[in-house]
């Protein structure tokens, strides 16, 4: 009733289904760090490639009731460095370069002149926690525009007091809740969380929100993306 | 044979025309073996076609992975909910971790989850073309039969009849199994875009249960591989050797 076949040919017909399979040997080779290293590289790539296509500009992160909110005291205090890298505020000014028409170092009223937002968000760091945080300052895509910067570029540089920095896609820039934020529960930015000036992105992981913020820049290539990404961490990272 | 079963009720006609129809796709590639010195003859039947073998190993492998990095991550926050009290629930050794660091582990486990859903993606589209589902696809009209299988591998109860390539148990792990891998990517991207898939997150309980389920997805992921291992040392060599060649020999649903 079936096809009938002999040992020898039944031997090799399997031998030559198990041959199929070598391909999965191949994954392998990603024991080999020279090797493993690029392929990573390469799926980190196209992680962030996929991630740009998932974010929709329009889309706002949710927002929460003052209820909601961690106590001011217990919103942690991220540094690679210092808390505290001792800002001298009369004299802070942001140094804004790149493709803009009006580069030049602005002062902090000149950002605070701009309309004020104020916003109850969800703070996310990579490691895995969260908390909500009340966060109030100008909309990046507002100062953009004063400044006249190319919205077709694509990328915001910025560079911190304590030689933190940090990139951001241009749509990431431009959403609504992305601020350059001077004030935390409606108090002046506390020295510890990035005063006089720093970034608040709900729609970005903790690491893209730098603080202590001196310089900012508009431009189409990076010499370095940011300080952990340079270490081997996401480039966009979205939300 | 099969046929002619099909005169004799309703039901059973259904139940048969499907066994029959899996028996009829079975004989399309199997083959009788002769021993060329005894004249003995071996059945084999071509259980599992290239594609499927293909993605069962490179989703072994990728499961392997995305375990292993996501204990690596998980080591980042041990806990669950807000930073705000943070208790560390376990303290998961390094050593049984992959990418030495929170950084190198989000490497891995972002690279590899393309594979992980690739493999399934593909696994799940043969399974729903090609008609294969159907013997491996876990109905109500299968429940009967779990208990005695049950009975049979853990207290020692007499062996059910073997009709169909799976029997109900079988047919309830790859189902589930199936179910644990489309939550296991669905909590993956609440957590990893949660404000993109908020729906998920919210579908989820919110972003902190969404946390809490892929991590217990994790488990149950593992606990079934658990048993998938123990079934094939114990009674599975040529299931085993199946899932490399696609060939089973003598398989049980064919013996007279």
């Amino acid at each position: 009733m079936y096809r009938r076949i002999d040992q020898r040919k039944f031997k090799s017909m399997s031998r030559r289904e198990l041959l199929k399979l070598t391909p999965v040997v191949a994954l392998g080779a990603l024991a080999i760090p020279s090797v493993q290293k690029p392929l990573l590289r390469l799926g980190l790539g196209f992680s962030d490639w996929a991630s740009k296509l998932m974010f929709r500009s329009g889309h706002l992160a949710t927002t929460f009731s003052d209820s909601d909110l961690t106590p001011f005291e217990k919103f942690p205090i991220n540094d690679y460095d210092v808390d505290d890298p001792e800002v001298d505020f009369d004299r802070w000014t942001l140094t804004v370069s790149g493709t803009v028409q009006k580069p030049g170092d602005y002062r902090l009223g000149q950002i605070q002149a701009l309309p004020k937002f104020r916003q109850n968000t969800r703070h996310v760091c990579v490691e895995g926690w969260d908390v909500i945080g009340r966060f109030g300052g100008a909309r990046l895509s507002d100062f953009l525009k004063i400044i006249g910067a190319d919205l077709t570029a694509r990328y915001v540089y910025v560079e911190c007091a304590d030689d933190y920095y940090e990139s951001l896609d241009m749509a990431t820039a431009l959403h609504p809740q992305t601020l350059l934020c001077y004030e935390m529960y409606d108090q002046p930015l506390t020295r510890e969380h990035g005063a006089p000036l720093r970034l608040n992105i709900p729609t970005k992981v903790g690491y893209k929100q730098a603080k202590y913020l001196t310089d900012l820049k508009v431009t189409n290539v990076l010499q370095r993306v940011g300080y952990w990404e340079d270490q081997g961490y996401s480039e966009f990272y979205g939300l | 044979m099969c046929f002619s079963e099909l005169a004799i009720g309703k039901i059973k006609a259904i139940r048969s025309f499907t066994a029959c129809k899996v028996r009829f796709n079975m004989q399309t590639s199997a083959v009788a073996i002769e021993n060329t010195k005894t004249g003995e003859i071996t059945e084999a039947v071509y259980e599992h076609p290239f594609i499927v073998r293909l993605c069962h190993w490179v989703n072994a492998v990728a499961l392997f992975v995305m375990v292993g990095s996501g204990l690596q991550i998980f080591r980042a926050f041990p806990s669950f909910g807000a930073k705000i009290p943070e208790k560390v629930l376990i303290n998961w050794p390094k050593s049984l971790a992959i990418g030495g660091w929170l950084g190198g582990a989000l490497q891995w486990h972002l690279t590899f989850m393309w594979i992980y859903i690739g493999t399934g993606t593909v696994y799940l589209g043969y399974q729903i073309f090609s008609g294969n589902y159907k013997q491996v696809l876990f109905l109500p009209r299968d429940i009967r039969g779990v208990w005695p299988m049950v009975r049979h591998y853990f207290f020692f109860g007499a062996k059910p009849r073997v009709r169909e390539a799976y029997n109900s148990l079988q047919k309830h792990a790859y189902t589930s199994v199936v179910v644990l891998g489309v939550l296991s990517v669905a909590t993956g991207f609440a957590i990893w875009k949660p404000i993109q898939f908020s729906w998920l997150a919210w579908m989820m309980g919110g972003f902190h249960y969404a946390r809490l389920w892929h991590f217990i997805i994790m488990w149950a992921m593992l606990a079934f591989v658990f048993g998938h291992l123990v079934m094939v040392v114990l009674h599975g060599w040529n299931n085993f050797i199946s899932m490399l060649t696609g060939w089973k020999k003598d398989p049980e649903y064919l013996a007279k």
